[in-house]
């Protein structure tokens, strides 16, 4: 039902923007959480700065990631990088499982504390759903097209840029939304390393023992990711209607 | 005029196109038939080199098709295939505008020559030259498949099993429509079907393949009278080949001079249409009248099944 999706929709994004932007008034809700008078509502620093910090980095690591997961998955469906995919399918396996924790303790050393190790981190998390979309994109484009496509006298390229990315969008347009929600709710990691973002009010939770701050920063990631995804949903959707894809 | 010097193709150690050579005749249509894995495919699309040759050559007009890369060459050739292959992102007008903005027409041509194809193929272009490939039926994806292929007025047309995903009537009038646009754009078209009738029904010339080797090459009549092997024959059909030798010749071409009674018969009707209608009708003789009403002469019974025969 529509009308019932578009109504939770604007009730979370009321509730998200209503508390970043006026946490305080949400103080009496957040009390009953706290001991011996601690401050229900987090006052170590801007919810709203924290929140579009956390959000810058998860953006770039998504950009990144789409970059190079893009990128890979049309080089190792061409005939030329046939041989690359085991290899690629490999290294961008080993970028999901590898902890993100484990690879903030890895590049620390190398980088250095902040922003940058996140990054990294949130990268390498982020490659393997857009990798194999767009491989699967592109591996299932209908045979009888692309034939089409190279028996009209398209060169390699323009096929590539007028057919077959084209008709891989709808895919490789999902890989990134979920690349993008998991890291949402991953970067928080990066507070532990010095990144600004919504982790350090979870953390500051954590280390004073505060249910208020965890349950603050929990809910605030939770809400951008519900609303990150469901806004991206619904511009494949509208992509994917205009091109006509569906 | 293509001249197929030799061609032969291989995949590792199997021979899939074996040593063909055929000399294509300008402005005509010529038909390859053959078994299904017999390599018919492999032949055509060496032709525009999506496939490239393993031996032999492809002379288009006396120049080899490898002097200019391939998708080079491939704008000059019209393609359509079975299923069509329109691009499902794309309107039918930009569909059929594919080789000429590869070519770098201008707009003002392209739109022209969009909507003259669309009218050449009963597509009214109001209604579908904004409309994408799912909104169209079956016979009008086709349609506009091979207007497609055709969009850059190309000298030759390959097509392989262009009609065999459609009904038996619609494909009875794409055949129509096919010999009337090669008629009007004079274009060289060399098209591979699993269809005997059809290949009866287009082909000026038939190519008969089997295992890779091209076993006949000639028209359709001398495939029926003198077949160069037993496969010949089985392809072409034992039990009724009297009758296909007859769907091969017009009234018009049949006709005998003079004036005699019984139905009127179309000059571009075939002999075996005629024979039809004479038994329908219980008569001996039909008067064969041109399309402009006036009479071209006239055939009898006897004389349709003289020609029947072989020799
Ligand atoms: N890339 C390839 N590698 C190996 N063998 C191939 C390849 N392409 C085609 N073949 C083989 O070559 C043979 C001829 O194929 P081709 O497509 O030309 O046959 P065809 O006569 O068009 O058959 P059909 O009527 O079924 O379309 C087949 O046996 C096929 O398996
Ligand atoms: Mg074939």
């Amino acid at each position: 039902m529509p009308g019932m999706a578009a109504i939770l929709r604007l009730a979370a994004l009321a509730l998200l923007l209503g508390f970043l932007l006026m946490p305080q008034s949400f103080a009496p809700l957040f009390t009953p959480l706290t001991q011996y008078g601690a401050p229900p509502i987090y006052d170590q620093g801007n919810l709203l700065t924290l929140a579009l910090a956390h959000l810058g980095v998860v953006c770039c690591a998504a950009a990144a990631s789409t970059l190079v997961a893009v990128g890979l998955g049309i080089l190792v469906t061409r005939p030329s990088g046939a041989q690359f995919l085991p290899l690629s399918r490999t290294l961008v396996n080993i970028g999901q499982t590898f902890p993100p924790v484990a690879v903030l303790a890895v590049t620390v050393p190398l980088v250095g504390f902040g922003e940058k190790p996140t990054l990294i981190a949130l990268f390498a998390y982020g490659l393997l759903p857009i990798f194999e979309n767009t491989i699967v994109g592109l591996q299932t484009c209908p045979p009888q097209v692309l034939e089409a496509a190279s028996g009209m006298g398209m060169s390699a390229r323009q096929r590539l840029l007028s057919v077959e990315l084209p008709l891989a969008l709808p895919l490789i347009l999902e890989g990134i939304r979920l690349s993008l929600v998991i890291n949402v709710g991953t970067a928080t990691i990066g507070s532990t390393v010095a990144a600004k973002g919504l982790g350090e009010v979870i953390i500051a939770g954590l280390l004073s023992n505060n249910n208020a701050f965890i349950l603050q920063g929990g809910l605030v990631t939770g809400l951008m990711a519900i609303l990150l995804y469901d806004a991206l949903a619904g511009l494949e959707r509208r992509i994917c209607r205009t091109a006509h894809l569906e | 005029m293509i001249s197929v010097e030799n061609l032969s193709k291989q995949y590792g150690a199997t021979t899939v196109v074996d040593g063909v050579s055929m000399v294509i005749e300008r402005n005509s249509i010529t038909v390859i038939v053959g078994t299904s894995g017999s390599g018919k495919s492999t032949l055509l699309r060496m032709i525009n080199r999506l496939i490239e040759p393993t031996r032999g050559r492809v002379l288009i007009d006396g120049h080899d098709t490898t002097g200019e890369p391939a998708h080079l060459l491939r704008r000059r050739i019209g393609y359509a295939i079975q299923g069509h292959g329109l691009f499902p992102h794309r309107t039918v007008a930009e569909n059929i505008a594919t080789v000429p903005r590869l070519l770098g027409w201008d707009e003002a041509r392209i739109r022209a020559r969009v909507e003259e194809l669309l009218l050449v193929f009963q597509l009214d272009p109001g209604a579908y030259a904004g409309a994408f490939p799912h909104q169209l039926s079956g016979g009008q994806q086709q349609r506009v498949g091979v207007a497609r292929a055709l969009a850059a007025e190309p000298a030759v047309l390959l097509m392989d099993e262009p009609f065999g995903a459609l009904d038996p009537i619609i494909r009875a009038k794409a055949q129509d429509d096919l010999l009337d646009i090669q008629r009007r754009f004079g274009t060289t078209i060399v098209l591979v079907t699993h269809d005997m009738d059809e290949a009866f029904r287009l082909g000026d010339h038939v190519a008969v393949m089997s295992h890779g080797r091209l076993l006949q090459y000639d028209r359709p009549a001398v495939l029926l009278t003198r077949p160069a092997d037993p496969f010949v024959s089985r392809m072409t059909g034992v039990s009724d080949r009297a009758m296909r030798l007859l769907s091969l010749t017009t009234a018009g071409e049949a006709a005998l001079p003079g004036v005699s009674e019984g139905p009127a018969v179309a000059a571009a009707a075939s002999l075996r249409e005629v024979l039809s209608e004479l038994l329908w009708r219980g008569a001996d003789s039909a008067v064969v009248m041109d399309a402009d009403g006036t009479r071209r002469g006239y055939l009898t019974i006897a004389a349709i099944l003289e020609r029947g025969r072989p020799g």
